[in-house]
């Protein structure tokens, strides 16, 4: 067992762990934040992606124990006070889910694409995304969701 | 799926990474954990059964990019994320960042290491055959030191480099190449999805022709290779049809695996018409 | 209040009341299921295709820390009857037993043989490495051809053949008449390969029990809650009313949760056995093995016409790959496809034979389009070749046997009735919006000079039965169930509206449509709607989600339950407006008596009103609230026109799609946005089967693409940007006029894509390329087409 100290979505936990709990089960199964999804078993479909210390990683390919002292957000933690990010409120407005499992992986990648790109094209957003599988939507109305929110304030 | 237990260590400096590799002795599998992008599938679809994990993702001093003379060096715990970004590799070694910019996705970069991937050394990999095109050395640290392994040597067969067991990949070296023209051509059939067949190209022009031309195959074979012939029918060629005669000798001395993305034989034609395709885009002549 | 017309909801673009739970992470999947004393559930599956087990030793397994409980399949075996196929398409269908555990063989590689219940998912993982199992293999059967010899080995021994039957449809002029006065036939043979449906959300199941009554909650990621219900009380003999099933958030399902699978029997088997709550999650490479698979067909297809392109007859030869098992709709599902293969054309022979081949391979079942986009595919590719053979524009073939739009109704040479349709309006819509004569310019150009990236165009025109089912029809085609839907819609006294669905959405919309259908009829407002679904209890009546049959038949159901409301309101509104029922007027959800205005209730006070029934008509049952069962007198026929442009460099093979367009005619729209979300996700995976999917598997019937890092699904830098329009042709056999549109993109785009890629071929007398297209299949055609002719 390891000890960690992790911030997830504002709240700090520490916890003694196995070295080889995988981030998304910490948080799916150690502390009941099963809004992240898992989806696959070999990183490719991104439904588990969260921010961890300011990036997009996909958290079926972290160990808890790598995150330790970092900081999580996820899709959990995207609203603040009730109020949805321009993300969020674009996915909706713009129909960008269907089912919704490939949703909060999708709105963490997207955030990490607008951080880093704030006014992408939209065959920028599809590279941004490209790491994150959708199996209902054709992508093409993420597409412009996230070029609606893009035009919008550029969330934080 | 869920890993297999393991021992764990997370060193703060290099050598008490090497010390934990070495104490795991004879008999006891240990690995390096870098970005575990590779590592973690291979656990999660328990491929690998490592008794020990050393965790090299906290130590300062395998991260970076600095310049040394004519040489880049470039931290083997270097993200992609950051090899992409960073000014220093941008200016001169352009081909390992535009090649990196296409390792898997953006998350996947922001943890995958440049020494991860190396030390991997997995012909589909895209970086290996580029740091063999930039002639690039790598640099281990063992318990009696370190030593220089050049890329040519470094790939020793499918997944299997030439580190020792308590040997740590610590930086990667590679020869600045201002002035040259440079292409990294990938063939894959969806975004995610590995190379078929990656052409990591090299041009440096003299005169209008061809000086010297340097091509980096990924997936033809168990190892990243050079084209060498091509390499050399390549010098002196001043214009797309020398190229593309040149290029059909790309294929000369591989062999690629046959497997559920492409057969042998398509390989060897990959090969010829992405050497083609990058060295036209690297000298400028397309 | 003035009379001022509100907006109707229907045909309106509302974003969906599904989406504030989803965006936010505040979700139901069925592995969030965490509850006290809850056992994690992990299966050891067979490595091999075919083994006879000689030895599982479960008892290491059991005596590892934190392991509860471990079970081979002769310990689950006793109370555990066999999985059900529901659709024994013949009299004499060879139909093997399916234990939901295999006891003595193993049929496919992912077959369970063994599973174990620990304290925690990781506990139960490392146990089953420690369970001993022997194995004697047995010879695989792969190939579908092979399979029917004589002298091959067999899936299922004790039955003597791996023919599980053979359902023939043949209808008009004897074929080989037709053939006879045929002046041109052509005769092709195209594969269809296996599939994997790739939900994003993995399967997974969770069992509450409650030993003191024998009661059990069953939690599934399921399409198909009330059928599941049904078959475990089969299965299990535990009785129906003491199951309860639940399907919670389901992410996306595409056929793959159509089914009743051996996990929900062994996690029920699992909750009695130890009288506590189970769960079992599968990972994406474990569902590769144990979700069942789609598609798998060989087609031999012979068309017959006349020089001036006038079609005369079809015959249709399949071959369907069942894998190891019939499950639960199985071998219906080429049935589905049956009846398509004319497709939107008039002719006057059709012969269809369907033969379904056991395997060694996870059994295949519904994937998205079900028969019906095998049907398009091989019709819409046989065009394209009579076309070229005949020196026609392929759209000009079609044109000349399409069923006119004054035709309709329309009974097609297969026998259906086709109610309605405007073929010649979708298609002059597709080729405006596609700039279809300017490509066709392009296309001569590059040819012309050698260009050695090729431009192809493909089209593909499609109808579809839609509207799962009229239960006569079914009963014809043996299937044990029926086709209808249900919903209850009950007026809450403060006038807020529950709609009880028997369909069950993952993905859909169904609470956003179902509200805007109720709203309007009600004349409420939209916000005021809540949808009641996938939960036996809460929703006990329902056939469930496939097909592209929830609007069609459920969204009908809500319709007419909410009209029912209206009605049983209207007999209060009178009473306490003191006017006969023939003078009231209702709009907007006001009854107002005819000629005096400001005599109203509104819908919300009479269901007041229904509430404290003070003053109620002598004799009346005090509620408003009200039922409906639809079952469809016949199916509803989506159409429409689809037209793609590819790129093909022919150096590489690699082929990058220029330009989409599709017009497709679904009938009403409810919510046109949500209609354009399932036409792009169709067209998504339809594309997919032409150019990136297949389950690969290996001579000894190992699954070679057994990851998603060798599954290839489509990422958004692989597909294109689409155009859709619509033409608006309603449907007759319900009041909304709806059609069904959740099939529809997967259907036509297939063909449409390589129909591109083999036009674009045709230089270099390409006639067909296998798919999925690969560049490397496309490049060894076009090598191979330069070799014939040099």
């Amino acid at each position: 067992m390891t000890h960690i100290s992790v911030k997830v979505d504002g709240t700090t936990y520490q916890d003694e762990v196995e070295p080889r709990l995988l981030l998304i089960h910490y948080l799916r199964d150690r502390l009941g934040l099963s809004g992240t999804p898992i989806g696959c078993d070999t990183s490719n479909c991104g439904a588990c992606t969260v921010e961890l210390d300011g990036v997009s990683v996909k958290s079926c390919s972290v160990l808890a124990v790598q995150a330790d002292g970092g900081e999580v957000t996820t899709v959990e933690g995207l609203a603040e006070d009730g109020e949805l990010s321009a993300l969020q409120r674009a996915f909706h407005e713009k129909h960008a889910l269907q089912c919704g499992y490939c949703t909060p992986g999708m709105l963490m990648a997207a955030r990490d694409l607008l951080r880093e790109n704030p006014h992408p094209s939209a065959d920028e957003i599809r590279h941004g995304l490209e790491g994150n599988l959708c199996r209902c939507t054709g992508y093409q109305n993420i597409v412009r969701a996230v070029q609606a929110a893009s035009e919008q304030e550029v969330p934080a | 799926m869920i890993p297999p237990a393991f021992d764990y260590t997370r060193p703060t400096s290099v050598d008490e990474a090497v010390r934990a590799l070495a104490d795991a002795g004879e008999g006891e599998d240990a690995k390096v954990l870098a970005g575990g992008q590779s590592l973690l599938p291979l656990l999660r679809l328990r491929l690998a059964f490592p008794e020990l994990v050393v965790d090299v993702g906290r130590i300062p001093e395998l991260r970076g990019v600095r310049e040394d003379g004519d040489t880049l060096a470039i931290g083997a715990m270097t993200t992609h994320h950051d090899v992409v970004r960073d000014p220093l590799v941008r200016r001169h070694a352009g081909l390992l960042a535009a090649a990196t910019a296409t390792v898997a996705d953006p998350a996947v970069r922001h943890r995958g290491t440049l020494g991860g991937s190396l030390a991997h050394a997995d012909p589909a990999g895209d970086l290996p055959a580029v740091v063999l095109a930039l002639n690039g050395e790598l640099i281990a640290q063992g318990p009696h030191g370190r030593r220089t392994i050049a890329a040519r040597d470094f790939f020793v067969d499918y997944l299997q480099s030439a580190l020792e067991p308590d040997e740590l990949l610590v930086e990667v070296r590679v020869p600045k190449s201002d002035g040259w023209g440079f292409h990294y051509e990938k063939f894959h059939r969806v975004a995610q999805a590995y190379a078929i067949v990656g052409v990591a190209a090299l041009v440096r022009r003299d005169d209008g022709r061809i000086a010297e031309a340097r091509v980096g195959l990924t997936n033809m074979g168990a190892t990243p290779l050079r084209a060498a012939a091509a390499e050399e029918a390549l010098a002196g060629a001043a214009d797309a049809q020398a190229i593309a005669r040149a290029s059909d000798a790309a294929a000369e001395g591989t062999r690629p695996a046959q497997d559920v993305s492409a057969s042998a034989e398509y390989r060897e034609h990959l090969a010829r018409v992405l050497t083609q395709r990058a060295v036209l885009a690297a000298s400028g002549m397309g | 209040m003035t009379d001022q017309a509100v907006e109707p909801e229907v045909g309106r673009a509302r974003p969906r009341k599904e989406d504030a739970r989803l965006i936010t992470g505040q979700t139901n999947w069925t592995d969030n299921i965490s509850v006290g004393g809850l056992l994690h559930m992990a299966i050891l599956r067979s490595p091999m295709a075919h083994a006879r087990i000689t030895r599982v030793d479960v008892s290491p397994a059991r005596e590892r820390p934190g392991v509860i409980a471990a079970f081979s399949g002769a310990d689950l075996a006793e109370g555990l009857g066999s999985l059900p196929c529901a659709w024994p398409v013949t009299e004499d269908i060879v139909l093997p037993d399916h234990p939901p555990i295999a006891v003595d063989e193993v049929r496919y590689a992912g077959d369970p043989v063994a599973l174990v219940v620990a304290r925690d998912r990781y506990t139960a993982a490392d146990a089953l490495e420690a369970i001993e199992v022997d194995y004697e293999p047995l010879p695989p059967v792969l190939d579908l051809e092979a399979a029917l010899a004589e002298d091959s080995p067999l899936v299922h021994s004790d039955k003597g053949t791996n023919r599980s039957y053979v359902w023939p449809l043949r209808t008009g002029e004897d074929f080989d008449s037709v053939r006879q006065r045929a002046e041109v036939t052509v005769k092709r043979r195209y594969h269809h390969q296996r599939l994997i449906p790739n939900a994003m959300e993995p399967r997974a199941v969770g069992v509450t029990p409650l030993a003191a009554s024998g009661e059990y909650t069953l939690y599934s990621s399921t399409q198909i809650p009330h059928i599941v219900r049904v078959m475990m009380a089969v299965v299990t003999g535990i009785p129906e009313h003491k199951i309860r099933v639940i399907a919670p958030d389901v992410g996306g399902g595409f056929g793959s949760k159509l089914q009743v699978y051996g996990e929900e029997a062994l996690a029920l088997a699992v909750a009695r056995k130890t009288g506590r709550p189970v769960k079992w999650t599968e990972s994406r490479s474990e569902g590769y093995l144990a979700t069942h698979h789609g598609r798998g067909m060989i087609q031999d297809v012979e068309i017959a016409a006349m020089r001036d392109g006038r079609l005369l007859g079809l015959k249709v030869d399949l071959l369907t790959d069942m894998g190891a098992y019939l499950m639960l709709v199985t071998p219906g599902i080429p049935l589905l496809g049956a009846f398509m293969y004319p497709a939107i054309y008039k002719m006057d022979s059709y012969d269809f034979t369907c033969t379904g081949v056991f395997t060694t391979r996870t059994p295949t079942d519904a994937y998205r389009g079900a028969g019906r986009p095998e049907a398009t595919y091989a019709i819409e590719r046989i065009m394209d070749e009579l076309a070229v053979e005949l020196g026609l524009d392929p759209v000009e073939l079609r044109r000349r046997n399409w069923i006119g739009h004054e035709e309709f109704p329309y009974t097609s040479i297969a026998g259906l009735t086709y109610d309605s349709g405007n073929y010649e309006a979708a298609t002059e819509k597709a080729l405006a919006l596609f700039d279809y004569d300017k490509l066709r310019a392009e296309q001569a150009d590059r040819n012309h000079r050698g260009d050695s990236v090729r431009l192809g165009i493909g089209v593909s025109t499609y109808t579809e039965m839609c509207g799962l089912a009229p239960s006569r029809v079914l009963r014809d085609l043996r299937y044990a169930a029926g086709g209808w839907e249900a919903a209850t819609i009950r007026m809450l006294p403060t006038g807020k509206v529950e709609v009880v669905t028997g369909t069950s959405p993952h993905g859909q919309g169904h609470v956003t449509c179902w509200s805007q259908i109720a709203a309007d009829v009600l004349g409420v407002p939209f916000e005021d709607v809540e949808v009641v679904h996938g939960d036996t209890k809460a929703a006990p009546q329902g056939m469930d989600t496939y097909g592209s049959r929830s609007l069609v038949v459920g969204g009908a159901a809500v319709h007419h339950a909410a009209r029912k409301v209206v009605d049983k309101a209207r007999k209060i509104a009178a009473h306490l407006l003191e006017a006969s029922e023939n003078d009231l007027e209702f709009t907007d959800g006001v009854f107002s008596v005819k000629g005096s205005p400001d005599a109203r209730k509104t819908i919300q006070e009479i269901a007041f009103e229904t509430f404290t029934s003070h003053d109620l008509p002598d004799g009346l049952e005090p509620t408003i609230n009200a039922e409906h069962l639809v079952d469809p007198d016949n199916f509803s026929y989506p159409h429409g026109t689809h037209l793609c442009a590819v790129e093909v460099d022919t150096e590489t093979g690699q082929t990058r799609i220029r330009s989409y367009v599709c017009v497709d005619d679904v009938g009403k729209v409810v919510n046109p946005m949500i209609v354009e979300g399932q036409v792009h996700g169709g067209l998504a995976q339809g594309i997919a089967q032409a150019l990136y999917e297949e389950a690969v598997y290996d001579d000894e019937g190992n699954l070679v693409s057994g990851t998603m890092a060798d599954y290839l699904v489509p990422s958004a830098v692989d597909l294109p940007e689409f155009t859709t329009a619509r033409t608006e042709t309603p449907a007759t056999s319900n009041p909304l006029g709806v059609k069904g549109v959740g099939e529809a993109g997967t259907i036509a785009s297939t063909p449409a894509v390589v129909n591109a890629i083999v036009d674009a071929l045709r230089p270099f007398g390409v006639h067909d390329i296998r798919m999925p297209c690969t560049p490397e299949r496309v490049w060894r055609a076009v090598r191979s087409g330069k070799e014939a002719r040099s």
